[in-house]
């Protein structure tokens, strides 16, 4: 038995931490992408922040993109809701919040975490020290996943944080596909071409598998490809049928300890169906774009579904 | 004023003078290397701050989290002390807690004039809703935390009692779990009573004092806390934690077939016995201030009729209420038919025209606190105060003289801390934590010893600057 309360905070906390890895992810591919371009082209930092969910919060506060706005603005900026400091500020209020549910281990990690990166991230980042900066990032949420990994007892705790980390991804490796639909979209241009060499890397840098693509793929990069990787692997551990196949485990989990089924585990198992039924041609058939909102729209609708069954909230 | 008072150290009372139980401990520290003590004194606070030991402080924007210093010099008291202290202050919660049981029943001590009626009546912290009302088992004063100061070889007093909700368990815990990884050697050569059983003993406690009409096959206990903002929110979420109880909010609880209620992941489940560290304003809108967001509505009625236990009880206020602390000898008297062990500070109620006139005529020389304060806001400690502080509050002081009390400026002891240039002496408080349950009364050996880091100062209080000691009880 636990409060609602505490899973909810749980559920929060491993998304927020899920959400600060993954927008350093998504700010390195996107440095990356600027340091090896020749030209001065800011459309890839456009499409970062679009794929960060920020658009919106930038524009209001910039008139244009250059690289030290950008990151700063993913990285620290008070004024933008999902940068990583106050994800991770985020994740650890409802650490503390639901104390009492994790391993002392757990939660001295999600502390030291927020300490270190507190202190990193004190003053603006210089591109210089980008690099650090984000190894440190990765680095602390790869110390608490560890921790919850090793010393977390396999209860309802458990399965709500894991739950939290999976819709998180599988939202945010959605949005990098359909941030990029356009360039997979098979047009009569692309028929038989190669795909923007540095598109696609940039991609699969965001969801960390260019190594893991090529060990299934070789060398082989096509629209195709990407897409039946990022979306439908089942090995793939960002892709979204993974994280679907997650939590519906995880939802079985709950089911089964608490002996009841509820609207959560109708609407994990309607999304399976949609990606089990779903093969890589039926993906162009029916629009990348189309099936990603789709997507998307399942996973936001489970998310709340959670809430109200487990009584996240009053 | 210009003489320097003499103060007794409880370490030492002279150069190269050591106390009994601090024999072992000076001769340790007088071998070992000060740079590396200094390196461990650092070292404490990084554990504290990775363990997230931290408090808010008030009216501090951006301040959120701060450390209480922590040092690494022990509070050591010998057996034999202890001994006395033990048996004064289960007698002193004895009483107090029969007196609460009277004062809201027949107010016996009343009508035998031991203390006067009007000190009753016209006090704020006296609960009316609690009349008549029998907490479970009895038992009024769950937990408390007897402020003592000490002026002498065999000078204790009490200072305050605090039974409302005392603080500073998790710093007893936290300060010997620290001392223990830092320094085991100490523990291998000083004989130091374990305090680690608190957490458990506080569970027995609490569910010894459950409803007996309780639908759960074992009690079920909770912490209450007003949320992540309070205060004290770490000691609260690390009490729960230790105890393996839930740690609950005001929207996690409703009222539900008579009963509090916690809504889990599996639907509401009944609470017996709820350990709220909220004051008793917050506790009931519907009862109490009508507009606390931290309570429950209708607990108070579910209280009265015996399904829930408040520990500590409502209206435990006032029992350490600073106007009627200078009749507690009284009340132990009353109460146990024994003479007081443990004395009271000198008090002077300047509710009392005699006692206003001496205490304006003394204000240099004396503490001035107000009635309902705690945590060392709003009073004046003569001797430290500059003549416009104190003239400033000779006004507030006549404005409402019954809103004060006066004590003399004890000389309170010092114990050692470590400072750049080695021991220097502060001085000290100790705050033992006191449980009671029906059947008995236990006190944790050891305590929160509080420490005036600056030198000097006589105020202990963490939100005024002062920091913790870890407190060692010997064995014989």
């Amino acid at each position: 038995m636990m409060l609602g309360k505490t899973a909810g905070g749980l559920f929060w906390m491993f998304r927020y931490l899920e959400r600060a890895e993954n927008t350093a992810r998504l700010l390195e591919a996107g440095w990356r992408m600027a340091l090896t371009r020749a030209d001065d082209d800011m459309s890839e930092w456009v499409s970062i922040i679009t794929t960060a969910g920020m658009h919106d919060g930038y524009d209001a506060k910039f008139d244009e993109y250059t690289p030290s706005q950008v990151i700063n603005f993913m990285l620290r900026d008070k004024d933008n809701p999902s940068c990583i400091m106050t994800s991770v500020d985020l994740a650890r209020s409802n650490a503390r919040l639901v104390r009492t549910a994790l391993t002392l281990e757990v939660w001295e990690a999600v502390n030291e975490c927020w300490m270190d990166l507190k202190k990193a991230l004190a003053r603006p980042v210089n591109e210089r020290d980008l690099y650090d900066t984000l190894n440190l990032i990765r680095n602390r949420t790869a110390v608490v996943r560890g921790a919850l990994h090793g010393t977390m007892l396999r209860n309802d705790a458990y399965a709500f944080s894991r739950l939290g980390t999976f819709l998180e991804r599988a939202d945010n490796t959605a949005r990098i596909l359909d941030v990029k639909y356009y360039v997979l979209l098979p047009s009569p241009a692309h028929i038989g071409t190669k795909i923007d060499n540095a598109q696609w890397e940039v991609i699969l840098r965001s969801v960390s598998s260019e190594r893991s693509y090529r060990w299934v793929n070789g060398t082989e990069t096509s629209a195709r490809g990407i897409v039946s990787f990022v979306m439908l692997d089942q090995r793939m551990p960002r892709s979204l049928a993974f994280c679907a196949k997650q939590v519906q485990d995880y939802l079985g989990f709950l089911a089964q300890e608490y002996g009841t089924r509820s609207d959560s585990h109708e609407q994990a198992d309607l999304m399976i169906k949609r990606i089990e039924s779903t093969d890589i041609d039926g993906v162009f058939k029916t629009g990348l774009h189309e099936l990603l909102g789709v997507m998307i729209s399942d996973a936001t609708k489970l998310s709340g579904l959670i809430e109200k069954d487990f009584r996240f909230y009053e | 004023m210009t003489q320097t008072p003499t103060y007794f150290d409880e370490m030492l009372t002279g150069p190269e003078t050591v106390r009994d139980p601090y024999a072992k401990y000076y001769d340790w520290f007088s071998n070992d290397d000060l740079k590396r003590l200094r390196r461990k004194s650092d070292e404490a606070e990084a554990f504290f701050r990775r363990i997230g030991i931290t408090f808010n402080v008030y009216g501090q924007e951006e301040a959120d989290e701060r450390l209480i210093p922590f040092d690494i010099v022990p509070r050591i008291i010998a057996a034999k002390e202890w001994a006395k202290l033990e048996k004064g202050i289960e007698q002193r919660v004895r009483a107090i807690n029969a007196f609460l049981h009277d004062i809201y029943h027949r107010q016996e001590i009343l009508r035998a004039g031991r203390v006067p009626k009007e000190l009753i009546a016209n006090n704020e912290a006296y609960t009316p809703e609690m009349i008549g009302v029998s907490p479970p088992g009895d038992v009024y004063t769950h937990i408390c935390g007897v402020d003592l100061v000490r002026t002498g070889e065999d000078d204790f007093y009490v200072l305050e009692d605090n039974v409302r909700t005392p603080s500073g368990v998790s710093y007893m815990l936290e300060n010997r779990e620290t001392m223990l990884q830092m320094f085991p050697e100490l523990f291998a050569t000083n004989k130091v009573r374990s305090v680690s059983a608190y957490p458990e003993l506080l569970r027995r406690s609490l569910a010894a004092c459950a409803p007996q009409n309780s639908p759960n096959e074992k009690p079920v206990v909770g912490v209450m806390t007003p949320g992540i903002h309070n205060s004290a929110y770490f000691e609260h979420a690390f009490l729960a934690d230790e105890m393996g109880v839930e740690l609950v909010e005001s929207n996690d609880l409703r009222i539900e077939d008579g009963r509090v209620a916690m809504r889990t992941t599996q639907g509401y489940k009944p609470i017996d016995v709820l350990y709220r560290r909220i004051d008793d304003a917050f506790l009931d809108p519907l009862t109490f201030r009508p507009d606390s967001m931290l309570g429950v509505p209708g607990i108070m009625d579910v209280y009265r009729s015996g399904n829930i236990t408040l520990a500590n009880a409502p209206g435990t206020g006032i029992a350490d209420d600073k106007a009627l602390y200078s009749y507690m000898p009284d009340i132990v008297e009353f109460y146990t038919g024994e003479k007081a062990i443990l004395k009271n500070v000198p008090t002077w109620r300047c509710s009392e025209p005699d006692s206003l006139a001496y205490v304006l005529d003394h204000l240099p020389e004396l503490v001035v606190k107000e009635v309902h304060g705690s945590g060392g806001y709003g009073m004046l400690v003569g001797p430290a105060a500059s003549k416009k502080e104190i003239a400033a509050f000779e006004d507030k002081l006549r404005a409402k003289p019954g809103n004060y009390i006066a004590q003399p400026t004890l000389a309170l002891s010092t114990v050692p801390i470590l400072t750049k240039a080695g021991l220097a002496p502060r001085h000290v408080d100790l705050r033992p934590f006191v449980l009671m349950s029906p059947e008995k009364i236990e006190i944790t050996p050891g305590g929160l010893t509080r420490v005036a880091m600056k030198k000097g100062s006589l105020v202990v209080n963490s939100s005024q600057g002062g920091g913790t000691k870890d407190t060692w009880v010997l064995k014989d």
